[in-house]
């Protein structure tokens, strides 16, 4: 009944909230809503991924891993579903790793990886919030 | 539709002679379909004469929609009379929560020994539902709800018949950490909600320099709301939920604020005061002016 707005689909609260906790701090953290979109990325996370959020918004998480290369400690590569982002969104349980991630800028980082799923009322997913922190050697 | 506000308060009741245009109770608003469903948002203390008035029209069926349940929108709940009355049939809608159901969250407030009755003994015949995501009809209206920011789970709620839409926002800080002018709008709570909407009643509790001392309590400056309520193109903005320490003067000045702000058709923006009519028709959209000074 709504007229529709312009943009995009309204996005849930706790997205809205999540969003607003990320653009808010230094850490980095970006955020996948839950068809797997990436929905935000705060200025913080642009460093981890190499570019900024103008310029690889629109792609889904499935696509950034693509672009993003992803390995072990090991230098073993790491699918993107075995990723914590990954694991959050099909698994719906939060999870956490130490990796290699090579930005699209190409320059490699080692960081810490945390990712959580966003859950309203029980069951309800709203996204995977993903957390990095660049790893101490 | 008719809307009558009958408590625009926020936080706590202010009677007394500062507040005697715009009012004291808290929050509660009535709504009326054009076939005469009785829809209530929010359960402040203005719902004791509402349902003193509810009461001697005979109305059988009651839609409580109440936006989370802060004390100011609940208290006057148990002073409501339809509630005692067991021909009454009272839907209660509310926020979902994920711990506890809606009456079990109610029945902490109605229950000894903050309330001398349980709501389980309360007579008429009640029934509880999660606030609707999606439309749902209620008579001939057409009412949904959605979560918003504020603190703890709240909803603000869209009621529309006949082509025309009020929107019911009373406690809501879409400016927390973001600067809402600049948002894209699928990112601003609230806004699908009152996206267009011909009247909405927004919380105003603070002026702009108020608001520095008070982020993250939940609650709007008044220049918060102008921007949000020109992103969502509304065509009349009701600001509510004062502040219990503005007085009538104050409630004005914060009314010219928000008129500068803005800017051209600023009589498009006004005071909610209790006992405020609001008609609204396919052809007209009626904003009475404020109460004059005594």
């Amino acid at each position: 009944m709504t007229p529709e707005p312009p943009g995009g689909g309204p996005r849930s609260l706790p997205l809205i909230l999540a969003r607003e906790l990320a653009a808010n701090l230094a850490t980095p953290m970006f955020l996948i809503d839950a068809e797997g979109m990436l929905a935000y990325c705060n200025d913080a996370a642009e460093q981890i991924l190499g570019r900024s959020f103008g310029e690889i918004d629109a792609r889904t998480a499935g696509e950034l891993g693509d672009l993003l290369k992803l390995a072990d400690l090991d230098g073993k590569p790491v699918r993107r579903r075995d990723s914590p982002p990954g694991v959050a969104l099909l698994e719906r349980c939060p999870a956490h790793c130490e990796m290699l991630i090579t930005a699209l800028d190409g320059r490699q980082r080692r960081v810490e990886v945390t990712a959580y799923p966003l859950f309203g009322k029980a069951d309800d997913m709203h996204g995977v919030l993903t957390v990095f922190w660049e790893a101490r050697a | 539709m008719r809307v009558r506000v009958w408590g625009c308060r926020g936080s706590l009741a202010t009677p007394g002679p500062d507040t005697v245009r715009y009012g004291g109770n808290t929050s509660c608003v009535e709504v009326r379909s054009s076939t005469g469903d009785a829809l209530v948002l929010d359960a402040g203390t203005g719902m004791r004469p509402l349902g003193l008035a509810l009461e001697a029209e005979g109305v059988q069926r009651i839609h409580v929609l109440l936006s989370h349940l802060h004390l100011d929108h609940l208290q006057g709940l148990g002073f409501f009379a339809p509630l005692f009355d067991p021909g009454v049939e009272v839907h209660i809608w509310g926020p979902a929560s994920p711990v506890q159901s809606l009456s079990d969250r109610i029945a902490t407030y109605l229950s000894p020994p903050l309330f001398p009755v349980r709501l389980a003994d309360v007579p008429s015949k009640l029934q509880f539902h999660d606030a609707p995501e999606d439309e749902v009809q209620i008579g001939s209206v057409r009412v949904r709800a959605s979560l918003v920011t504020h603190q703890g789970p709240t909803v603000g709620y869209r009621i529309e018949e006949d082509g025309r839409s009020v929107v019911y926002l009373p406690d809501h800080e879409p400016s927390l950490g973001v600067d809402v002018a600049d948002q894209p709008v699928e990112w601003i709570s609230g806004h699908h909600l009152a996206h267009r909407a011909d009247v909405l009643l927004h919380d105003a509790q603070y002026g702009d320099d108020e608001y520095p001392r008070h982020v993250g309590w939940g609650h709007s400056a008044v220049g918060h709301v102008v921007a949000f309520a020109r992103k969502a193109e509304v065509d009349r903005l009701v600001l509510f939920h004062h502040d219990p320490g503005h007085s009538d003067e104050q409630l004005e000045d914060l009314v010219e604020e928000a008129r500068l702000l803005w800017g051209a058709d600023h009589q498009r923006v006004c005071c909610a005061w209790d006992g405020m009519n609001i008609e609204l028709s396919p052809d007209h959209i009626s904003l009475p002016a404020p109460p004059l000074p005594a």
